[in-house]
């Protein structure tokens, strides 16, 4: 028969969302958390006036791009062609040096465990170090130019691209591996055979998401001297043509958003 | 053929060793099955014979060529000669079952023919050849990881038979294989040793298979040769020295949880004498 | 079965050779052929529009060796600098991260489909659009522009950069959940924000914990280049060295970053494993 229970045996069902362990766990959590946005927010030298001035700010600098000017639209056009260029490039430039690399990285492929650390560490550091940064460094060597921005986005590349080609290579099926070795095949048909087919998909889709990423990326180069458009946004925005700058602004999103339809669909091509 | 083994020796770090000294010989034709319960050293046996496991000692001959001693590319010219099925057949699954076939000719083309998929026209006449031996003509352009069990299996043979070897080396080939298609793939290694004349040595844990299908059954435990001669001679005694009292009936799931069946409970207490017997004439 | 020895060419054995091709990913011969020429001619192009000064270029290695020689040993002497600029990096990434979330989350909702009527998630999905196409340090010159130099330019900048990476994944990550738990949760009567705490939440809770600690990590490198542009941090510390030819200091800030960078990523994975 079910009744109604006492108000003693309701106590008794005494249910708590987390255990005190979690709790005292939660409040840890919230506690550092806090501690850490205060010391943030004291740390940081904002000029608070300027901080509630802001939203003006910002509502008088759209007001000044708007309508957005497409007088150039030729100049920026060529000159954004150059931007994509350069990505695509230096992404196919990265794949020199990657591929290998993530060879060496890999640790069931790499010839001694050495180089599995040598490995590893030029895919870190080439991680490390941002593009922009890259891109400063080669300007300092080669001069201004769509050359820097090449070898910048490059290298930022190799480290993306190796990285998760190596993690690839390590996840392969050592079965199939094992079977060629005993059909008598040397190391390079071994790895042509029970490598690569199992890596090609995890390979293109690396690759093609690296391009949309690296499109992104080869807008600013021009701001350190490094090719692209980044150049023609500077010199706008110095010279206070807001409504050139949201023209190149919009001309900059329609190139991303079609390269990112573009690298989805590919890479949902290539992931069978 | 002949293949010589001379006191074969491989541990797997500082346990006990996996192989102790083990001596066999295999000649002829026919087929040579190798029982044992798990951890016996099966597998580690048969792929120290084409290397894929190093030995840590010991020598193995294949028709006069010390393959122990061979290195690179000697090496890998000698495993031409030594074809080889495994229990999870190791088809390269996202390639066409051709290009599995044909993979097995990988010892005996060149890089650019391999990476082409040029091979001669004689080796693709006899993929054909084969594919319909084993009932699979109509994959030849199928996709390996769309196939069953029982059709991998059949592949992988073709891809041995391509090496044009020697001596066949079967690893447990029917462990992932409903009973069925199991008896199918037994009945094809009888064929491939009856009628094209090529010697067989089998891993198999399914005592009744081997008894049925095969000419020599050796029987191994922690590494030792506790049995060696025909299916006839395999008796329960025998069985027991093997497996160690353990149940040899049953499915491997089922042997390994060491004795489930009711049924040979009595029979195990008069094993374990025999099996002592066994041990002291062998010491 | 009966076995032949198998396979010679056929023609010796009065049966017809078999004709077998590889099998190839496009079928249709004029894309097979014409893709890869298409894309040799791109290739040309492309690099023919670079406009290389081969001079520039060749001159580049020896000035190279030049850089790379001032730049070791690095100096880390003027450490004062290098302290306040990586914290203040710190601070901006700490701050956008949590804005960031914060505003994620409402956004989020806003831009999954299943949640939303039909075309307000178009308006959601609209604003991470726009947050995600251009690159940090172009939003960082715009609200360097907006509000000034300065950190808080740096911090919205990167709540923006936040809100497109995290706003993104967390939509998407709404969009598949179960929903059966949010019919349940209806079923019971319950008022829209009731099903949200009850049947949503709990369901991206873990992806967005993950999320979050990514994109700390992500905050922490982009905090060091935002101040290239002026927004704060070590990135103008890094930029002034180079512009004065500080080669030393640079490395110095550089190997830093690394460092940084290195054990952020292995804290943040090691977080991350751990709650999964």
């Amino acid at each position: 028969m079910i009744r109604d229970p006492s108000l003693q045996e309701l106590k008794r069902y005494n249910w708590r969302r987390f255990t005190p362990a979690q709790r005292m766990g939660r409040y840890v959590a919230y506690l550092l958390t806090v501690i850490a946005l205060v010391w943030t927010i004291r740390g940081l030298d904002i000029y608070w006036p300027w901080v509630w001035d802001s939203p003006v700010q910002m509502a008088d600098l759209f007001r000044r791009m708007y309508p957005p000017d497409f007088a150039n639209m030729r100049e920026i056009l060529r000159v954004l062609m150059e931007t994509i260029n350069i990505a695509t490039l230096a992404t196919l430039l990265s794949l020199f040096f990657a591929i290998p690399t993530a060879y060496i990285a890999a640790r069931n492929t790499s010839p001694h465990p050495l180089l599995v650390w040598v490995g590893r560490f030029i895919l870190v550091s080439s991680r490390s170090v941002n593009t922009i940064i890259w891109a400063l460094l080669f300007v300092a060597i080669f001069g201004p130019g769509a050359v820097a921005g090449v070898l910048a986005v490059a290298f930022r590349s190799v480290g993306f691209i190796g990285k998760l080609m190596a993690e690839a290579v390590e996840e392969i099926d050592p079965a199939q591996v094992e079977a060629m070795k005993a059909t008598g095949a040397g190391p390079g048909k071994v790895l042509m055979y029970g490598i690569v087919p199992q890596v090609m998909p995890a390979f293109f889709a690396v690759t093609i998401l690296r391009w949309d990423i690296n499109i992104r990326e080869s807008t600013v180069l021009g701001l350190v001297g490094a090719g692209g458009i980044g150049l023609i946004l500077q010199g706008s925005i110095d010279m206070f043509a807001w409504r050139q700058v949201a023209a190149i602004l919009i001309a900059i999103m329609v190139v991303v958003v079609l390269a990112e339809i573009v690298s989805a669909w590919l890479r949902s091509k290539v992931l069978d | 053929m002949e293949l010589n083994i001379e006191n074969l020796t491989k541990s797997y770090g500082r346990g006990q060793p996996v192989l102790n000294g083990l001596n066999l010989t295999v000649d002829g034709s026919g087929i040579t099955a190798i029982i044992g319960s798990s951890g016996a050293g099966k597998s580690t046996l048969l792929r120290c014979i084409n290397r894929l496991i190093e030995p840590d000692s010991g020598t193995v001959r294949l028709n006069d060529v010390e393959l122990t001693a061979l290195k690179g590319a000697a090496l890998r010219k000698a495993r031409r000669s030594i074809g080889m099925i495994f229990q999870s057949f190791n088809l390269l699954d996202r390639l066409t079952v051709m290009e599995n076939v044909l993979a097995g000719r990988l010892g005996y083309v060149n890089f650019w023919q391999a990476s082409s998929r040029r091979y001669p026209q004689a080796d693709i006449n006899r993929a054909y050849e084969l594919l319909e031996l084993v009932g699979m003509e109509e994959f030849v352009n199928q996709r390996a990881s769309r196939l069953s069990g029982g059709q991998r299996q059949r592949v992988g043979v073709v891809r041995a038979l391509m090496q044009q070897p020697s001596i066949l080396l079967a690893d447990e080939p029917t462990a992932s294989l409903d009973p069925r298609t199991s008896l199918q793939i037994m009945e094809l290694l009888q064929d491939i040793a009856g009628n094209l004349g090529l010697p067989v040595i089998i891993n198999i844990h399914n005592v009744d298979q081997a008894r049925t299908y095969t000419d020599r059954i050796v029987g191994l435990r922690y590494g030792h040769i506790m049995f060696d001669g025909t299916p006839a001679d395999l008796d329960d005694a025998a069985l027991d020295a093997i497996y160690d009292g353990k149940d040899w009936n049953e499915d491997p799931g089922e042997a390994e949880s060491g004795g489930a069946g009711g049924s040979r409970g009595s029979g195990g207490a008069g094993g374990k004498d025999a099996k002592r017997e066994l041990e002291g004439a062998r010491a | 079965m009966q076995a032949q020895a198998p396979g010679s060419a056929g023609a010796a054995q009065g049966r017809p050779d078999y004709r077998w091709k590889r099998p190839q990913f496009f079928t249709n011969p004029y894309v097979r052929w014409g893709l890869p020429v298409a894309g040799l001619a791109y290739l040309l192009w492309a690099i023919s529009t670079l406009s290389i000064n081969w001079n520039r270029v060749s001159a580049g290695i020896p000035r190279a060796g030049r850089i790379f020689g001032n730049a070791w040993p690095p100096d880390f002497s003027r450490s004062n600098l290098i302290i306040s600029g990586f914290t203040e990096s710190i601070q901006i990434a700490l701050l956008a991260t949590a804005l960031g979330l914060l505003i994620s989350v409402p956004i989020a909702l806003l831009a999954a489909k299943n949640i939303m009527p039909r075309g307000l998630h178009w308006f959601g999905r609209g604003i991470i659009i726009v947050a995600r196409s251009f690159h940090p340090v172009i939003v960082a010159i715009i609200f360097v522009k907006a509000v000034g130099l300065g950190p808080f330019a740096g911090v919205l900048t990167l709540t923006v950069y936040s809100l497109g990476f995290v706003g993104k994944l967390l939509a998407e990550a709404i969009e598949e959940i179960d929903e059966g738990q949010v019919e349940a949760m209806r079923a019971t009567g319950a008022g829209f924000i009731k099903v949200l705490l009850y049947a949503v939440f709990p369901q991206i809770l873990p992806r967005q914990v993950g999320l979050s600690i990514y994109q700390l990590d992500s905050n922490l490198r982009a905090s060091a280049v935002v101040g290239v542009v002026g927004a704060g941090g070590i990135g103008g510390t890094l930029m002034n060295s180079f512009r004065r030819f500080d080669y030393d200091f640079a490395l110095a800030i550089l190997l830093l970053i690394i460092a940084i960078i290195l054990v952020s990523e292995a804290i943040s994975g090691r977080l991350r494993s751990g709650l999964s």
